[in-house]
């Protein structure tokens, strides 16, 4: 049985952690209500960035000539994958999550015997990849010292990408992130950018063939598509701040209440073994003047 | 008949023109060109310019490079460097034509990198004046 001086001592450290969660609660919502904003306004560009590249890929006559970043080397061998995760912890599960995905499909690349490549976007990711999966990591990057995420840091991270590609370092390249679904889930994703996905609608067919290129589908394609990747990482970033933020706000929420209950349970514990003291005093006193 | 066509111009950061307007002059890479309602679908990029826009009212923006997209009476610009024209003159403009000569004379640049380059101080001079 703990002493009343220790649960009075665990009483207000507990009470002091409640106030910190409650603080980064606070603050997550708000950052929360930010990242949400930038990511639904960034939305359209990557929506319609990928109509135009549908439009112009159907557009290609001859596969065997287009360019590489949409059809591919041909090959399956090496596999790029860009995880994405957070610089900070403290926001529950979605450091964990991505890095469960992303080491699934990892054991499964082995499994098949392809050459595996790891790029670790964040540091935390990086911390627990690092392990199992260190000789596998080319590169890691962290944006620590960021304040506010700019398309710029999507594209330097995009050029490094499509530089590897045109290097013949890998064959398909997948990121790895959280999509945002609302504050309560987000669900982690894989993405493939390299080669890109080309969906097969028939319907606008003839409209598309009639599209004017200035200068032709080449060279349009080539400014494109590495342009299409640092969307997609951008659109990863934004997607990911804005899951980070409302994920460690369930998690901060989750820990007020949890702090809440437990400073409850210790306060009644002390109350009881208050009373147990002064109930044992008093029978001492009691038992001592019946025995004159 | 209605003579104007919609117009977004979209960065990836936010939606920067989304209304119906006359005509759009833009920096096309193989050189101006005017957009007017009913034009033929047209995909190209551009090269550092300017787009004119001519809508409700007149707006000027500054591009260094994007993707334009027209179909079914629809103008789509993306651009990831893309600022109107009035923010844009607050800059330090002599300072960023001074640093985009001497990228110039770099010797590892290709023919389309000095292009662009070229084109850009041009228009950056011209804003200047």
């Amino acid at each position: 049985m703990p002493s009343l001086d220790d649960l009075r001592k665990r009483i207000s450290s507990v009470k002091s952690t409640q106030k910190i969660t409650k603080a980064m609660k606070m603050v997550a919502a708000a950052k929360l209500r930010k990242a949400q904003e930038m990511a639904e306004k960034g939305r359209p560009f990557s929506d319609k960035m990928d109509l135009i590249i549908q439009n112009l890929s159907k557009a290609i006559n001859d596969p065997s000539n287009a360019p590489k970043l949409l059809v591919g080397t041909g090959e399956d061998k090496t596999h790029l994958c860009v995880v994405m995760t957070a610089d900070r912890g403290l926001c529950g599960g979605f450091n964990t999550n991505i890095c469960k995905l992303a080491k699934k499909y990892f054991d499964e690349a082995i499994k098949s015997s392809k050459n595996l490549k790891i790029i670790t976007v964040g540091t935390k990711g990086l911390d627990q990849l690092k392990r199992e999966y260190g000789q596998y990591i080319i590169k890691r990057i962290t944006l620590k010292d960021k304040k506010k995420l700019s398309f710029l840091d999507a594209e330097e991270i995009g050029k490094q990408i499509v530089e590897l590609f045109k290097n013949n370092e890998f064959d398909k390249c997948f990121i790895f992130y959280n999509k945002f679904k609302n504050v309560i889930s987000q669900i982690p994703q894989q993405q493939q950018v390299i080669p890109a996905k080309i969906e097969n609608k028939n319907k606008n067919d003839e409209e598309v063939s009639s599209y004017e290129f200035e200068p032709d589908e080449d060279e349009i394609l080539d400014d494109l598509l590495p342009k299409n990747i640092s969307t997609q990482i951008f659109k990863a970033f934004l997607e990911n701040s804005a899951s980070e933020q409302g994920s460690r706000m369930t998690a901060m929420d989750n820990a007020t209440r949890n702090a809440g209950d437990l400073v409850d349970k210790l306060t009644i514990n002390y109350n009881r073994s208050r009373q147990a003291a002064i109930t044992k005093e008093l029978i001492e006193i009691i038992s001592g003047a019946e025995s004159l | 008949m209605e003579k104007n066509f919609n117009l977004d111009i979209i960065s990836p950061e936010s939606i920067l023109i989304s209304e119906k307007v006359n005509s759009v002059t833009i920096p096309s890479f193989e050189g101006e060109m005017t957009v007017l309602v009913d034009h033929i679908p047209l995909i190209t990029f551009l090269r550092p310019g300017i787009i004119k826009v001519d809508g409700s009212k007149q707006n000027q923006f500054f591009v260094e490079e994007g993707t334009v997209e027209f179909s079914n009476n629809t103008l789509i610009i993306l651009s990831s460097t893309i600022t109107s024209l009035e923010n844009f003159k607050n800059q330090n403009i002599s300072k960023i034509i001074e640093e985009s000569k001497s990228q110039l004379t770099q010797d590892n640049l290709s023919d389309k990198a000095k292009y662009i380059m070229s084109h850009k101080i041009d228009t950056l001079l011209k804003i200047n004046q």
